[in-house]
């Protein structure tokens, strides 16, 4: 068994919650710099730089990059050797998650109730994932998720019949009317397989997986390469204000799934995409 | 065509911008989004008077981050626009001209436009923190309660914008897609 503290595990998050929200990951950095040598279109030029000067200047003010500085989604993988010692695990990372919105400067999003929608002022509760393997290690991944993205996001329960065919269209479909709206250029995370709900977190999972690496399945790393080509066919390019850079990468993840279904979730990310983790 | 702009600005100046210009606005804008707007609304219906005289005004759409001490703002790009369109013929009816903010809007909201003489503006989402550097001061004018969502009025010096909407029904998002779209 392997003690951890809640204190340590308060801390972590804290300091997860700013990192994501001030630094651009590199691997978004590279991908934009790639995409801005290759953007035909001379306003989705001065976009994709303008957005390369707002990402080093939030990291030089410690600012965040985007005002929406998201839902706190945390993805927490606990070795089943691991003790959590002094509370408990959930309400440590809520905890990590108030002091890092709060001393961090960044915008509180969340509201207590969907219909009653007072806002909580502190940006918890965090929407939290628990996976448990062997071992003893405790890893947090923390995924703010902005809302712009979010809500062009979308499920559909697809039949067997409709195949990868089937597949390809419903993820072109909804970038396409997606259109400007969740800041392209854009990450799009997919989940194919499983249930309603294990396809939707694929997808979600999907866009923790940093955009320079394919997926290990041979037929997927090629699906994610040609809906990365098509998507960036639609011609929404940068800010929607028309280009070549509409997405950045594609990222699939599959499940196995029941001989009736071909569940399909598609998650859209911003231009940020932003995750951190730590193994504690 | 690029334009200097000082806001408040009126229905004629309106008639000036074409979809795809650029805008350097300067001045006093205000700021509402989804929770502002709904309680502005709300005031109309009971005959209450908005918090500001909204004749020849721009509001954009953003919910910014707190600020630093010593600091004018946090972080302040554009929230998505179409969460508006419910509320804003009401307000472009009423003598709004300037919207800014990023993403589609509905038929309501341009036909309105195009019959009283409003422009829509984009903001480059996700450029948060380079947009925080125009603004100068803000103040909250109405609905503290409402945190980040609140009524502020701002003042902005050389906003970078550009005309996505304008009040013949030229669309940038339209016209800058097909440039570059290879299939149907």
């Amino acid at each position: 068994m392997k003690d951890i503290e809640v204190n340590t595990i308060i801390e972590a998050v804290r300091k997860l919650c700013m990192d994501a929200n001030y630094y651009l990951n590199n691997d978004i950095k590279k991908a934009m710099e790639n995409g801005l040598a290759a953007e035909q279109s001379p306003i989705g030029t001065e976009v994709l730089e303008k957005l390369l000067l707002n990402a080093e200047l939030a990291a030089r003010k410690k600012a965040a990059i985007c005002q929406d500085t998201g839902m706190a989604v945390v993805f927490v993988t606990v070795g089943q050797e691991v003790h959590i010692a002094g509370g408990v695990l959930s309400d440590a990372i809520n905890e990590g998650v108030r002091r890092g919105y709060k001393e961090g400067y960044l915008r509180k999003s969340v509201v207590g109730d969907p219909i009653e929608r007072m806002n909580t002022g502190d940006n918890t509760p965090a929407v939290i994932h628990y996976d448990i393997v062997p071992g003893d290690a405790l890893k947090i991944e923390l995924a703010p998720k902005g809302f712009g993205s979010e809500n062009m996001s979308a499920l559909r329960m697809l039949k067997p019949s409709d195949g990868i065919e089937g597949v390809k269209s419903f993820i072109l479909e909804t970038v396409d009317k997606a259109g400007p709206n969740p800041c392209p250029p854009i990450v799009v995370g997919v989940g194919i397989g499983g249930t309603m709900e294990k396809a939707t977190l694929l997808a979600k999972r999907a866009l923790l997986r940093p955009v320079d690496k394919s997926s290990g399945i041979g037929y997927v790393r090629e699906l994610e390469a040609e809906m990365l080509e098509k998507i960036n066919e639609l011609g929404i390019g940068p800010a929607g204000l028309g280009g070549t850079n509409t997405a950045l990468a594609v990222n699939i993840e599959t499940y196995p799934t029941h001989i009736a279904g071909l569940p399909v979730a598609v998650n859209i990310n911003c231009h940020v995409t932003r995750h951190a983790e730590i193994v504690l | 065509m690029h334009h200097i702009v000082t806001a408040p600005f009126d229905r004629n100046e309106v008639k000036l911008f074409r979809a795809g210009d650029t805008i350097a606005l300067s001045g006093t804008i205000y700021t509402a989004r989804d929770a502002a707007h709904k309680k502005m609304i709300e005031l109309l219906a009971q005959n209450k008077p908005l918090p500001f005289d909204i004749r020849n005004q721009t509001i954009y759409y953003v919910g910014p981050c707190p600020s630093r001490e010593g600091e004018v703002i946090g972080s302040a790009g554009p929230t998505t626009s179409y969460r508006m369109d419910a509320y804003a013929p009401a307000l472009i009816e009423l003598g709004q001209t300037g919207m800014i903010g990023k993403g589609l809007r509905g038929s309501n909201v341009i036909a309105a436009m195009m019959e009283h003489g409003a422009v829509y503006f984009g903001a480059i989402g996700g450029a948060g923190a380079l947009m925080a550097e125009c603004i100068k001061s803000q103040e909250i004018i109405a609905f503290p309660e409402l945190g980040a969502e609140a009524l502020r009025k701002l003042e902005v010096e050389e906003f970078p914008l550009t005309v996505i909407i304008d009040c013949y029904g030229g669309n940038l998002y339209e016209t800058g897609k097909a440039q570059y779209r290879k299939v149907k």
